[in-house]
């Protein structure tokens, strides 16, 4: 990697702005995540976080601003002054930069927990069904699962489902791993399996953008987090500064409403 | 007043909880009354039905001899290869509908309602009359110039009664599809396109294989349901089972036995049918029944 990509963040919001009708569910949104990176998001639910994330991942527009992935704007071609949206071929192969984890993991239930993670990279990367399955094997060790490979979802826990999950995200070998609320579907004793499986991921150097309501995993794994209420980043800050030292008055109510419960 | 005995045998006064253990009691069973009555007079009609039909005047070995007539086989297979045939063009016509009917583009979407609404809407004999009349109205078809030829000529009883059954099919499957598509999970669309997929490649792989589970009961239906109604072109001349087990009983007068051949040749095809039905549910019910842990 040469200076000026090191330099250049994997993704870059601004001024991001989307409206639903009459709800404005981002506004002004700035964020730049370099390689490597653990971001959390944290805040109240209807924040817009979850949104943002949604617009990284192009499964929302944005409306307002723009969003950048290694340099690329997301969703538009510009032609001159003009912009023009790009095809749905063209999105598709954006998105594979990028992998996502569900909130309530979205498993293929008519495909085996193996067929789940080599789907992607046979019918999208075109890879050989060997090869697939080889990797997906891999993959699926990682994340604790290669004795359930032949498992349908219906088979497995919530915390298997999602583990399944993020193997079925990184088969596509994506730059960035966007995590939608990974373990509020899970019944508590399951969140902790995740949790160790993300933390794994963020160790190997895996950038990450995880929407989350896991304080302990957000101060314990993220380089920085940020704090969003209203469609509005509150407070940007290191997982120690922002927790332990809240600048901003809203941010701190939120973090007691959150201790509290 | 009730007393029930206690784990030691004594009795013990209503309202008052004793250590009671079901397990240890004689259980007496309750006499299902009205099962017995309902089974008394299934077995009594099915009796009468038999003995009915065995001393009818009914003559089973010209049944059994016409069994096997060739010009039944060939009604039957007449039968069997037009509803094959109208089932796909219905199933391939459906699935467009369906997809259509959801478009973002009002034309689409519009044309998908308005096809299913005249298709099922008028009768199918209506339909099958118009097609074999169509040289009525058009003398003469063209396909651009690259193709010309005499109405009379294209549309036979055949080709008629391919375009009324199979574009009559098409309405009623598009909205089973449709319907089954609706039933599939938003997040599987999602899902599949975070992985990199096209709306076509989620479509395929993901939510349609998915939808053949509730898709495929009511579709069978229709399949069954088209065996039987291709009998309505015999009125436009096309000689299918019905038709050929009719133009024998006009010469030989033996009706009911000639009947009898087509309702027992209907009941092995819609047999073999659910048979397949079955097999394909098992197929596209995976992962969705749950299998013993292992």
């Amino acid at each position: 990697m040469n200076g000026a990509a090191a330099a250049t963040p994997l993704v870059s919001a601004r001024i991001v702005g989307k409206t639903f009708q009459d709800f404005e569910a981002l506004i002004e949104v700035d964020c730049d995540v370099m390689r490597g990176e653990v971001v959390c998001i944290i805040g109240p639910s209807g924040s817009g976080k979850t949104t943002f994330l949604r617009c990284i991942n192009q499964l929302e527009t944005y409306d307002k601003g723009s969003i950048w992935l290694e340099g690329e704007l997301l969703g538009y071609r510009r032609v001159g002054e003009a912009l023009q949206p790009l095809t749905e071929k063209e999105i598709a192969r954006q998105r594979r930069k990028t992998g996502m984890v569900f909130q309530r993991f979205n498993l293929f239930p008519h495909l085996t927990a193996l067929q789940n993670v080599t789907e992607g990279p046979i019918q999208v990367l075109k890879r050989r069904p060997a090869e697939a399955r080889e990797q997906a094997m891999a993959l699926l060790a990682r994340v604790g699962l290669e004795a359930k490979a032949e498992a349908y979802p219906a088979e497995l826990s919530g915390g298997q489902q999602q583990r399944v999950a993020i193997a079925r995200a990184l088969a596509m070998q994506p730059q960035l791993m966007l995590f939608d609320e990974p373990t509020s579907a899970l019944d508590p004793e399951l969140v902790g399996e995740v949790l160790q499986v993300m933390r794994d991921l963020a160790a190997d150097g895996m950038t990450m953008i995880v929407v989350t309501h896991e304080m302990g995993f957000a101060r314990e794994v993220s380089d920085r987090v940020i704090f969003m209420d209203k469609g509005r980043v509150v407070e940007t800050g290191t997982a120690a500064e922002l927790m332990s030292n809240p600048r901003e008055e809203r941010t701190r109510g939120f973090l007691k409403s959150v201790a509290r419960g | 007043m009730h007393t029930t005995p206690d784990r030691a045998g004594r009795e013990t006064a209503p309202g008052t909880v004793s250590d009671l253990d079901i397990s240890k009691m004689r259980t007496i069973r309750t006499i299902p009354y009205g099962r017995i009555l309902s089974v008394g007079l299934i077995v009594l009609a099915a009796f009468g039905i038999v003995r009915a039909f065995a001393m009818g005047d009914i003559n089973w070995a010209i049944t059994w001899q016409y069994m096997f007539w060739p010009t039944i086989m060939m009604g039957l297979f007449n039968t069997i290869w037009m509803s094959i045939v109208c089932m796909a063009i219905g199933v391939v016509i459906g699935l467009m509908c369906a997809i259509a009917r959801d478009s973002v583009n009002p034309v689409l979407r519009g044309a998908s309602i308005f096809y299913t609404w005249f298709f099922r809407g008028a009768p199918l004999i209506l339909q099958l009359l118009i097609w074999f009349n169509l040289a009525l109205v058009f003398p003469r078809l063209s396909l651009f110039g690259l193709f010309e030829a005499r109405t009379v000529e294209v549309i036979t009883p055949v080709t008629a009664a391919i375009l009324g059954f199979g574009l009559n099919a098409g309405a009623y499957a598009s909205e089973i599809i449709r319907a089954g598509l609706l039933g599939v999970d938003r997040g599987q669309f999602e899902a599949a396109k975070a992985i990199g997929m096209t709306g076509a490649t989620a479509l395929r792989r993901i939510v349609l294989p998915q939808a053949m589970r509730t898709v495929l009961p009511p579709l069978g239906n229709e399949f069954i349901s088209m065996i039987k109604m291709t009998s309505l072109a015999s009125i436009i001349g096309f000689s299918d089972l019905l038709r050929s087990v009719q133009n024998l009983y006009f010469v030989n007068t033996r009706v009911i036995e000639l009947l009898m051949v087509a309702t027992v040749w209907y009941l092995v095809v819609v047999t073999i049918l659910s048979i397949f039905q079955q097999m394909l549910e098992r197929r596209f019910g995976r992962g969705f029944v749950r299998r013993a842990q292992r």
